[in-house]
């Protein structure tokens, strides 16, 4: 089975490769990249001219909610999700119920994702038991059984000692301790970033220092472990600072991420267009135009190191209630390459390969995961943007079982023309064609 | 007329439409004078008072009003019913328009839950207090009672004492106090502080002498014992020491000033007993005016709803 991608730009950021090649997928594998490749045997993919042909995207943050809130979504809507949003793999957050702390359900997760074939599924298996921040899970079978990463995500890891033994001992396993922060005392019962606009509509406030507490004192457990420590949808600007500072002096180990809402939002939206829409009610939550504006100066320097969704979907029914009672979180799994091209490299703040870095080279490198790059040999997992398209995001029209976005009706350019995932076409943007 | 057929929030209205709610119940105060205190105005329109939180006060004051002017009403305590077997706000209120009111009157615990109604349901919604955030018609009152006091709100020296973080009060006065013109102070500890309060349009300050001092107006809001735990304030004695209102206190204001408060209050923790039944005080005309004012709001609405139909 042949499969020959013919023209379009293929950048490939860690094999430092960025032209005009054409690229021949043989048995799922990238068997040679070259020009004017010949096409003999091969079905033929014609790139369009002004297409990029990258390496599948990768998102390490995304709630799938199986098992046991299959009304939000599934293993299976979840990568369906995925791939029409042009990523070939995901790593899925433990916080579903049961709680992905047991090898048991990090197998059943594979299993359904087997099933689905659509995108590639690496479980992200639980620091402690029940997420409950008491005692460590046993981090060593789950990751012989699949996991990749470790993280109580949803709730911060909110005991120092616990998170020092859990990067001593992920250390030892060579997986990275992924962590929500917050300081509990401080979030309190928060629903909205505290600044002006949620003081206006009287909603309870959570300071950019709950989460950059908690940043401040992983550093130092990063430091004094050497563990590998990510840190999980940053929002706030003294986060960044702590990170920066952190890689300044040397800290390899310490990584972080950022998800489109929160370089592309303010918590002005709690007002604009509407007041007290629950589809801009996410934790972290969106923060005032400095943090905003931080993440964008990040994402530019080189200081984060990874765009991921947070992709959280819920179910209307559950958004459909007073803002304080809904559940923090919005969908982002189709919305994240048009934000992505039209807020970032449309708008000239970075170009098209750092765009690649931050959603397929550098996902793959800061949790081990095989991919991010289409060297000869590597799992033929590509994603086909294009870049100048012009897109409209219709809730209605997601993959994702659950429709909760802001983004509803934007329009954007910056497309997903085809996600191929072992050499399979998985995904294709029949609207492009 | 009033361009919304809901009362959401101050922040809805213009000027004007503030001016007309508190002219009308100057016309509704006549009507309490009357050996009968009934006029057909809402006859067969239906209201139905859904408070979700406990208040006695804002509910009475409502239900007065709606009997007033003729309206058959149906008041509801949600907390002890639907909800807490887990139905949700907006099913219990689908509800309850299946049986077609006219408007509903809500109090909820949540900031925005009247959005939410006017959003999806069909009746006018009138916001009888959400939250933190909104308490419409308590400012109107508020605005009434000074006006009937001083004449004109612009160029007042206001100044709101008290917890301004968790009040509803607050905000829905600051927003009518400057929409009409007059000069906010707003005075409480750091701990209970909105974030950003200058941005409301108000002068900020610690210190309850310089907001009291040449105030025209002062208008206390209750300290919440239930919101100790989470350290906003050492002790309400160290409160009362720092921010109650004394005779002593009253004297660095205008000679004519008048000393508000939206109720309940708390007798030696935000206002000393003096000076709550002392001469300056027109708190018990709030709650006479507060009566107008909802008839006010209530012909006014209703009146919007017929010309809608």
């Amino acid at each position: 089975m042949k499969l020959l991608l013919k023209g379009g730009r293929l950048i490939d950021p860690a094999a430092g490769r960025d032209g005009e090649f054409d690229l021949l997928i043989e048995d799922g594998r990238v068997a040679r990249i070259g020009r004017s490749l010949p096409a003999e045997g091969a079905q033929v993919f014609e790139i369009q001219r002004g297409w990029i042909v990258a390496p599948g995207l990768i998102d390490i943050h995304v709630h799938l909610r199986e098992p046991g809130q299959e009304h939000k979504e599934t293993i299976a809507t979840g990568t369906a999700s995925a791939v029409a949003g042009g990523f070939t793999a995901v790593a899925c957050m433990p916080n579903t119920d049961p709680v992905n702390d047991h090898p048991g359900i990090t197998e059943l997760i594979l299993r359904k994702a087997a099933e689905a074939k659509q995108a590639r599924v690496y479980p992200i298996g639980a620091v402690s038991l029940g997420s409950r921040g008491e005692q460590m899970s046993e981090l060593a079978a789950q990751k012989a059984a699949g996991c990749v990463a470790f993280t109580d995500d949803g709730r911060p890891v909110a005991s120092a000692l616990l998170m020092r033994r859990a990067l001593e001992y992920a250390g030892m396993l060579g997986v990275p301790i992924v962590n929500h922060c917050e300081d509990p005392s401080l979030k309190g019962d928060g629903v909205a970033h505290e600044g002006f606009h949620a003081a206006r509509l009287g909603l309870r406030g959570i300071p950019g220092v709950a989460e950059s507490i908690m940043v401040e004192r992983d550093i130092a457990l990063a430091e004094l472990t050497g563990g590998p420590y990510h840190v999980c949808h940053m929002s706030a600007r003294q986060s960044l600072r702590a990170v920066r500072a952190a890689k300044a002096r040397g800290l390899t180990n310490v990584t972080c991420e950022v998800a489109p809402h929160h370089f592309v939002l303010t918590d002005e939206a709690l007002e604009t267009p509407i007041r007290y829409d629950t589809n801009v009610k996410m934790n972290p939550p969106l923060r005032e135009a400095a943090d905003r504006d931080a993440m964008l100066e990040g994402i530019a320097d080189g200081s984060v190191d990874v765009i991921a969704t947070d992709h959280a979907p819920h179910h209307a029914d559950e958004k459909l209630v007073e803002f304080d009672r809904a559940p923090f979180g919005i969908v982002g799994l189709e919305t994240c390459v048009p934000l992505v091209f039209d807020r970032l490299v449309h708008a000239g703040r970075i170009g098209v390969a750092r765009a690649i870095e931050l959603l397929s080279t550098n996902p793959a490198r800061v949790f081990r995961l095989p991919g991010g790059t289409l060297a000869d040999g590597a799992a033929a997992d590509v994603t086909i943007l294009a870049p100048d398209a012009p897109v409209t995001i219709s809730a209605a029209a997601l993959r994702s079982k659950s429709k909760n976005t802001p983004f509803d009706g934007w329009r954007l350019r910056g497309a997903v023309a085809a996600t191929i995932v072992g050499g399979d076409v998985v995904y294709r943007n029949d609207g492009l064609q | 007329m009033l361009r919304s057929r809901h009362l959401l929030g101050i922040a809805d209205l213009t000027p004007d439409e503030i001016t007309l709610v508190l002219d009308t119940a100057e016309a509704m105060t006549e009507i309490a004078a009357r050996p009968i205190k009934k006029v057909p105005t809402l006859r067969g329109r239906t209201v139905v008072n859904l408070f979700f939180e406990p208040s006695t006060r804002t509910r009475t004051s409502f239900e007065v009003a709606e009997k007033r002017l003729s309206a058959d009403t149906l008041s509801i305590a949600v907390a002890q019913s639907s909800v807490t077997k887990g139905e949700t706000l907006l099913d219990t209120v689908r509800n309850l328009e299946a049986m077609a009111p006219d408007m509903i009157v809500m109090r909820h615990a949540s900031s925005g839950a009247p959005h939410l109604l006017a959003r999806l349901c069909r009746s006018a919604i009138i916001n009888a207090g959400d939250g933190m955030h909104e308490h419409p018609t308590q400012a109107l009152l508020d605005a009434f009672t000074i006006r009937e006091h001083k004449k004109r709100l612009a160029g007042l020296k206001v100044a709101i004492v008290g917890d301004l973080l968790h009040s509803r009060v607050l905000r829905s006065n600051v927003q009518l106090l400057n929409k009409m013109g007059a000069d906010v102070w707003a005075c409480a500890p750091s701990t209970l502080m909105p974030a950003e309060l200058p941005r409301f349009g108000v002068t900020a300050t610690a210190s309850i002498d310089d907001a009291v001092a040449g105030a025209d107006v002062v208008m206390m809001l209750r300290i919440q014992h239930e919101r100790m735990h989470g350290h906003f304030i050492p002790s309400t004695r160290e409160y009362f020491t720092l921010f109650g209102l004394t005779a002593d206190r009253v004297r660095r204001a205008k000679p004519d000033v008048i000393i508000m408060h939206p109720g309940p209050m708390n007798r030696g923790v935000e206002i000393d007993s003096d000076v709550a039944d002392g001469p300056y005080s027109v708190i018990l005309e709030q709650v006479t005016n507060g009566v107008a004012v909802r008839m006010a709001v209530l012909y006014l609405l209703a009146g919007h709803e017929a010309q809608a139909d």
